[in-house]
């Protein structure tokens, strides 16, 4: 890495003027707002070619500007809410669950050191804070929230079912998911993202390879608590309509989705963070620092079409299964998991 | 330090002001209608019945069991946290401690799992 300043981020306590900071927080979240379209894209092409068939192909070049479309079809429908409708319950609810999904983007870290941009050092990534794991998982919490409280809210039988599976479901899988990253604190010694993934740089080994059934029981994990198939319980839609988000229609729907791409984008870069090193590329030490960000961003397509061809291959979980699944074999996974790797640091 | 959580902040008024125009959107965009909507236009999805579901409905009882039993595992987890990042530093007494913790809870868990409070009904 070409660093300015060499060690972990955080330890230094580095922060730009405040001007770069905004400058930068509105970059990221113009990148991260603009990844919803293209993950979505990305998706349903790929789903597509999953089953033999184009998908979307009709709208601009190769099907581009379908997102597009469909926002802008969303926007001029119809306000809608329900009679029994609980008013500003039903409106806060979407508006919950996309600011939650997206105030966890800033989180991950596209670069080590901070970059010389002109004349500036700035950090390339929104926030790197020394409890920035905890503010993920606050933010992932908060998000089922919206889904709870917009399905509970809509008082429609189908709503309220998504919204009952979904309290009970993302509940079961944080602990799993809280429980499975212990074993990458305790090798670090911290929770910031960055000093995690200098970590593996410095160990020249990513967690993956010791922390492997830490890293299944949070991508599991994970895939419950951004409600993908085959968790995807919440909305199940051959049996539940559309679960909590059935009388949702245009721009409250369109909020909906795009948290669950921002989930969805921020589990991938949070997998490779965690689990595959970051910016870190094997067998190469003295890669330029502008290439991290690609880096970071390629592990994350990696992880996404992983995510996507689950959803292409799996059948959906039936709901008992899905509980007893979470409860009886990752939660015990997953504190076995910490104990032995809290007995082999201490030991050696 | 304090300073560094400005993007954040940034974050969460950008990603509201554009949640508030989606949710506000249809409202301007839509299309509007001139006499009041009928009662079935306004009823939510029921494929066709009359709706069961009135406001505050409740929640089912096995869903109170595993609230509760979630409050118990991340209690676990907010715990075992703060050892976690010091483990290295308190070496052999952190984990003993860790280690009690952890059996204690996992007889908590065959207890409740052995009651069948992880059957679901």
């Amino acid at each position: 890495m070409t660093s300015v300043l060499a060690g972990p981020l955080s330890a230094i306590n580095y922060a730009e003027p405040w001007y770069v900071q905004i400058i930068k927080a509105l970059l990221i979240f113009a990148i991260g707002f603009s990844l919803v379209p293209l993950v979505l894209l990305y998706e349903r092409k790929l789903l597509g070619r999953f089953q033999g068939r184009p998908g979307p192909n009709r709208v601009g070049i190769y099907g581009s500007m379908q997102p597009l479309a469909d926002i802008g079809k969303l926007l001029f429908k119809e306000q809608f809410k329900p009679r029994g409708a609980i008013g500003w319950l039903f409106i806060a609810a979407p508006l919950i669950s996309m600011v939650a999904a997206l105030a966890t983007f800033p989180l991950i870290p596209f670069s080590g050191a901070p970059q010389e941009i002109l004349g500036t050092k700035v950090g390339l990534y929104g926030l790197d804070s020394d409890i920035g794991l905890l503010i993920f998982f606050a933010f992932s919490a908060i998000g089922s929230y919206g889904i709870l409280l917009g399905g509970w809210s809509s008082t429609s039988k189908y709503s309220f079912l998504g919204a009952m599976r979904g309290a009970a479901q993302l509940i079961s899988y944080e602990a799993a998911q809280g429980l499975a990253l212990l074993g990458v604190v305790m090798t670090t010694g911290s929770l910031s993202l960055s000093e995690i993934v200098d970590k593996q740089d410095h160990m020249g080994l990513w967690f993956l390879v010791p922390q492997i059934v830490g890293a299944f029981i949070f991508f599991v994990a994970t895939l419950a608590e951004i409600n993908r198939t085959p968790f995807d319980l919440l909305e199940a839609d051959s049996e539940l309509v559309g679960g909590f988000m059935t009388e949702y229609g245009g721009g409250r729907f369109a909020l909906y989705y795009v948290a669950e791409y921002v989930h969805l984008v921020v589990a991938g870069a949070m997998f490779s963070t965690l689990f595959l090193g970051g910016w870190n590329i094997p067998f190469w030490n003295g890669a330029p620092g502008f290439l991290d960000p690609f880096v970071v961003l390629a592990k994350t397509l990696v992880i996404v079409s992983i995510i996507i061809w689950i959803r292409a291959t799996l059948p959906r979980l039936r709901y008992d299964q899905l509980m007893s699944f979470g409860w009886k074999i990752l939660l015990p996974l997953a504190t076995l998991n910490a104990l032995v790797t809290a007995i082999v640091l201490v030991a050696l | 330090m304090l300073r560094s959580y400005l993007p954040l902040l940034i974050f969460l008024v950008l990603s509201t002001g554009v949640g508030a125009f989606f949710v506000m959107a249809n409202t301007l965009l839509g299309p509007r209608f001139k006499r009041r909507p009928t009662t079935v236009h306004e009823d939510a999805y029921e494929s066709g019945l009359p709706s069961d579901v009135q406001q505050g409905f409740r929640f089912g009882i096995s869903f109170y069991l595993i609230a509760m039993l979630f409050l118990l595992f991340d209690i676990e987890v907010v715990f075992l946290y703060p050892i976690a990042v010091e483990l290295k530093q308190f070496g052999t007494f952190a984990l003993v401690e860790t280690a009690v913790f952890i059996v204690l809870l996992f007889v908590a868990l065959i207890y409740v799992w052995r009651r069948g409070a992880l059957e679901w009904k």
